[in-house]
Parts: structure tokens; C-alpha cells; sequence
């Protein structure tokens, strides 16, 4: 039969893909994950010569290495913090109201990515010097802040378009003023599209490396900037473990946000035409 | 034999009292509004009856819907005045009419069951908390929803959607109902259905009403008055009777129900600026009539519409019991007609003595 012929090509190519997806992604990881936990593993050897954890030893009892940690679990959270403060109002503004400029500005905040960042950086720095902020908490939040704003704007402003006008006046003909409106229909419903913009700037801020070099070090290192010196200065399984531990919060995060925001709620609030 | 009655003005005045001395629950007076440099409401007068439900019907782009978020004050006017129950409230915001509305597409808030979604203008209205679980039940059971009463609007079918709606506006106690389309979205048989439970429900709690609507059907079959409008402006406010027995103006007659357009009554050359309307029903197939051949014949159940070619004018007839075939020879004799000069009704309908 040909279409079963065809199911059964269908069938092989999909698994194929699926392979080599798998390989692409799963690889590296595994790769990282016997690094962590092995002696020794060199080339020709399938397997490592044996196991340990004195690579995790290591890691936690190297004084830098925790402060580094400490570093960007108190970095991380800040930015989200003041990058929402910041740009979910001005993505609100850029989705409901138009003003001279709109476009210019929404445009704009692509700039940040558009150049090489290192040379935006350097840049930064001079200004730096001159502001004093150099090696300083907010120097080191500025930079960080600059690396989510596209993130926190874009994403939100697309969220707070998608909940209908209808609903928002539906509330208003119900007697609710403009900021109970906000607070009790449109913030909800925009709500997904929050979450993953703090997602990303989370992630953003947490892998944020150069930038953090270039103003923080050596007074601030942060765990990507540690990783660095990990690379160069300590065995291939230090770095191993470094890099298992940077992933961790990312892996977290995704698996907590993936239940809420496929959860089916975004989906129901877009059935309303 | 028809009832002779003079041309009604464009815009009617309320009404049923000719003292006049009650106050509307709803009074437009004067308002228009200008959006993009185009005038979408031109100069509308309007005055409904309390308790009375008036719809608002017209081709899309007449402004019958601006008109309806000036009521709700979702929209300011440029200029005149909104009064509900003799009370001004042309520049109040929405949150604070006495008006409630239900939406064409709902607007039911997706992530609140059903019965938050109801309760939502109470808890606004700081109304006591026992005070809303019993009025929502009430209004939930009034609009056959307690089943429903945890259910999220997505999980319910479009008729239910509507009538939670519904009751979303019902339960405000609100002294002026806004429908807009809000049967648009259902499927036939339910609309018929959904319209007359509407009207059973403003007629048993008396509530002004304002529907706006495109489909004539359901303009005609639940209102006590309709207002045809055309380019902003209201071209004739009547009730269903009357707009379709006496169209004020001939984009009314052409609007409401099938029409003939005729420039004599013998389909001869005419008057400079007369036309007639004949309502298909109004031409009668007889021997001794004009003589005509039939073109086409479209049954629609318990009746036929039959096109007949007469001097040369295409006549349409509603034809019941046996129709003719096409190319059968037949008289036509019409049997009633209106009279329009220059787009206005000028005299009581024409009745043609056999």
C-alpha cells in the first residue's frame, strides 16, 4: 500500500528529526553533566575513568566562587524589579495611546541590540567613570536594566493590545473607574505576557556577562563573570559544575512559567473576538 | 381600506401621551458627533418612553452604534444634550450612567466564573455582600443560568454567553438596557429564540431599552417603536405597523420589507419627481389586469415571489396557494400603492378599487 509506505517514511523522518533535535540539544548537556561528576574523561574513552564529587567540593568551598553566586541571586531579581517599575508602564502607553514619537520610540529600543555590545559598553564605561559609577551596585543595574528593557516592553505592550477594548468598557459601563479597570481586567489578562517578559529579563540579567566584567570587576564578579576566570584558571570539570549550576534557575523558571502560561488561561481570553 | 394618516416628520416626538407631560427615560436632543472629519451622528433628536424599547436599525455605517456609545457614554457628543429619566448626563464617563450594556461579542472577562463576572458591578457598587449573592442568584435564575453560576464564559455555548450577558446588565437594576447586536452572533433558530426571552425580560421588569440591530426582522418582531436611520440622522421613528404600512421616506420603504419602485401607476411615463412604491404583496395576479408575462418564480414555502415583466417594468408579486410557471401570460392589477414625492410620503397610501 503506498500510503502505508508513506505513513511509515513520515514515521522514520520524524524520528530522524527528532534524533538529531535531541542530539543538538541533550548533547552538550550530557556532555557537561558526566563532566561534573567524572575523574577524568579524555578523548579516545567512551566512558570517564571514574566518578566524584569533589568537583562540587570545590566549587562550594572556593570563598569567590559563592560570592559570586550570592552576586547574581541578588542582581537578578532587582533588575526584573526595576525594569517592571520602569517599562510596564511605558508598554501600557505604547499600547493604548497614541503620542507624537510612537513608533520612534518603540523602534528605538531595539537599539541596544542593534550594535556590537562590547562597544556599547566601552561607551558606557567613559560616561561611567565620569558618573562615578564604576565597580557600583547601580552601575552593575544599569547595565543589567538595559539588556531587559526590549523584553519588558515589547512582550507587555503586545499583551495589554490583546485584551479586547470590549472588555475594558464593559467594565466602565459596570461603574469601575480607569485604574480599577486596569487592576481587575486588564493586568490579569495581560498578566502571561508579563510573566514571560520577567522570565526573560531574569534570564537576561542572570547569563548578563560582559557588560557586568566591564563595569563590576574585579569588586563585583557575578556567576557569568566568574565563569570566565573558571574557564581559564580551573580544570574542565570545575567549569562543568559552574555551568550545571547557572542553568539551574533557568531550567526552574521555565518549568514553573510553562504550567501558567500554557495553562490555558491566555488561550481562553483570546476566544473573545 | 386603509387608515389615511399624514407623512411622519423625521424625527417623531415621543409619543403615546399626546400631553406630553410625563419625562422620557430617554431623551436625545440635538447630538451629533464628528469621528475622522466624517459627521457619524448628525443633529439626532430621539425621545423614548420609560419602559418602552425602541431599536435602532439601519444599513452599517448609519451611525446607529455611535449613537448607542453616546447613550453609554462611551463616546462625549460635539454637541446637544443626553438625558435618562429627565436627569442630564451628557458628560458623565460610562462608570457613571444609569445605563448597563451588553455587547455584541459579550465581553464576558475570561478569567472570572460566571457568577464574579455577574457579581463584578455590585462588588463596584459596594453593594453588601449578602445582598449580592442574592441578587446574582436571583438574575442568574431569571436568565435560566444557575447551572452555570462556576462555569468560565469559555466553557459555555454562545447562547449562554449572551445571556450571561445578560444578566451581567440586568443585575445593575440599571433604568436604561443598551443591547448592541447582541444577537448577532448566535445562529438562527436561537436568535428568534434569545429575542423573544429578551423581550419577555424587559417587558416583566419594565426597563428602557435601546437595541441596535441591522436585521429589520428582529427590529420589527420585539420593539414597541423602531427608529430607521440613514446617514446619521433618524429618518423615521414608528411602530413596526406603521413603518412598514406608512414609510415616511422613500429609503424607508426601499429598507424596510420588499418594494416595487414605480414612476406611474400604470407604469407609464409619470410625474417629474413622483414615485410610487408597491409592496409585493400588493400586486395581484388577475385576468382582467394589466396584461404581463411571468420571468421567474421563487418559492419560499407557503408563498411564491413571482417576477413579472409588465410594459416593460419588472413588478415583483408575493403570490400564495398555486404559482405560475415562467413565460405564463397573466394580468396584474395593483391593488395598493404609496405615494412619494421627492422622498417623502406626500398622502395616505393609495388603495385601488378593483
Amino acid at each position: 500500500m503506498p500510503t502505508m509506505a508513506r505513513n511509515l517514511g513520515g514515521r522514520i523522518l520524524t524520528a530522524g528529526l527528532i534524533v538529531l533535535v535531541a542530539g543538538f540539544i541533550l548533547g552538550p548537556l550530557i556532555w557537561l553533566g558526566m563532566h561534573a561528576f567524572a575523574t577524568r574523561w579524555r578523548y579516545p574513552n567512551l566512558l570517564p575513568d571514574g566518578l566524584t564529587l569533589d568537583w562540587w567540593r570545590v566549587v562550594f568551598a572556593e570563598p569567590e566562587l559563592f560570592a559570586a553566586m550570592q552576586n547574581t541571586l541578588f542582581f537578578a531579581p532587582v533588575t526584573v524589579l526595576l525594569s517592571a517599575i520602569v517599562c510596564l508602564p511605558a508598554a501600557y502607553a505604547f499600547s493604548r495611546f497614541s503620542f507624537p514619537g510612537r513608533r520612534i520610540f518603540l523602534v528605538g529600543l531595539f537599539a541596544t541590540n542593534a550594535f556590537p555590545k562590547m562597544g556599547l559598553f566601552v561607551a558606557m564605561a567613559t560616561v561611567f567613570y565620569g558618573l562615578n559609577l564604576m565597580e557600583t551596585t547601580l552601575g552593575i543595574v544599569i547595565v543589567h536594566l538595559i539588556g531587559t528593557v526590549v523584553f519588558m516592553t515589547w512582550i507587555p505592550a503586545a499583551a495589554f493590545s490583546s485584551v479586547p477594548r470590549s472588555l475594558e468598557e464593559a467594565a466602565r459601563d459596570a461603574g469601575a473607574g480607569k485604574i480599577r479597570v486596569f487592576r481587575t481586567v486588564t493586568l490579569p489578562l495581560a498578566l502571561p505576557g508579563i510573566l514571560v517578559a520577567c522570565v526573560m529579563s531574569f534570564l537576561a540579567s542572570f547569563d548578563e556577562a560582559q557588560g557586568t566584567y566591564l563595569v563590576g570587576a574585579p569588586s563585583y564578579m557575578t556567576m557569568p563573570t566568574e565563569m570566565y576566570s573558571l574557564v581559564l584558571n580551573y580544570p574542565t570539570q570545575v567549569a562543568a559544575v559552574f555551568a550545571l549550576l547557572l542553568s539551574i534557575p533557568s531550567v526552574v523558571l521555565l518549568l514553573l512559567t510553562r504550567r501558567y502560561i500554557m495553562g490555558g488561561q491566555l488561550a481562553e481570553g483570546f476566544q473573545i473576538r | 381600506m386603509t387608515i389615511p394618516s399624514t407623512a411622519a416628520s423625521a424625527a417623531t416626538p415621543v409619543s403615546t401621551d399626546p400631553g406630553g407631560s410625563t419625562v422620557p427615560g430617554l431623551r436625545l436632543s440635538g447630538i451629533s458627533k464628528v469621528l475622522g472629519g466624517r459627521t457619524i451622528v448628525d443633529d439626532l433628536n430621539l425621545d423614548i418612553a420609560p419602559g418602552e424599547m425602541v431599536s435602532l436599525l439601519g444599513p452599517s455605517g448609519c451611525g446607529k452604534t455611535t449613537t448607542l456609545r453616546l447613550i453609554a457614554g462611551f463616546l462625549l457628543p460635539d454637541q446637544g444634550r443626553v438625558e435618562v429619566d429627565g436627569a442630564e448626563i451628557t458628560s458623565l464617563g460610562p462608570e457613571r450612567r444609569p445605563s448597563a450594556m451588553v455587547f455584541q461579542n459579550y465581553a464576558l472577562w475570561p478569567h472570572m466564573t460566571i457568577t464574579k463576572n455577574v457579581a463584578f458591578p455590585l462588588k463596584v457598587a459596594r453593594v453588601p455582600r449578602a445582598q449580592i449573592k442574592e441578587r446574582v442568584a436571583e438574575v442568574l435564575e431569571l436568565v435560566g443560568l444557575s447551572h452555570h453560576a462556576d462555569s468560565r464564559p469559555a466553557h459555555i455555548s454562545g447562547g449562554e454567553q449572551q445571556r450571561a450577558a445578560l444578566a451581567r446588565a440586568l443585575v445593575q437594576r440599571p433604568k436604561l438596557l443598551l443591547l448592541d447586536e447582541p444577537l448577532s452572533n448566535l445562529d438562527a433558530k436561537l436568535r428568534v429564540r434569545v429575542r423573544e426571552e429578551i423581550r419577555d425580560i424587559q417587558q416583566r421588569m419594565g426597563i428602557t431599552t435601546v437595541l441596535v440591530t441591522h436585521d429589520q426582522e428582529e427590529a420589527l418582531s420585539i420593539s414597541d417603536r423602531v427608529a430607521v436611520m440613514s446617514e446619521g440622522k433618524i429618518e423615521q421613528v414608528s411602530t413596526p405597523a406603521e413603518l412598514y404600512r406608512a414609510p415616511a421616506t422613500e429609503f424607508v420603504a426601499g429598507f424596510i420589507g420588499s418594494s416595487n419602485k414605480v414612476r406611474a401607476l400604470d407604469l407609464g411615463e409619470g410625474e417629474p419627481g413622483v414615485e410610487w412604491v408597491v409592496r409585493p404583496e400588493d400586486v395581484r395576479v388577475d385576468p382582467e389586469g394589466m396584461p404581463g408575462v411571468v420571468t421567474r418564480v421563487l418559492p419560499h414555502g407557503h408563498y411564491s415571489e413571482v417576477a413579472i415583466e409588465v410594459r416593460g417594468t419588472d413588478l415583483r408579486a408575493f403570490v400564495t396557494g398555486e404559482a405560475p410557471a415562467p413565460g405564463d401570460e397573466v394580468g396584474v392589477r395593483i391593488t395598493r400603492a404609496l405615494r412619494y414625492r421627492n422622498g417623502t410620503l406626500d398622502e395616505a397610501p393609495v388603495t385601488v378599487s378593483a
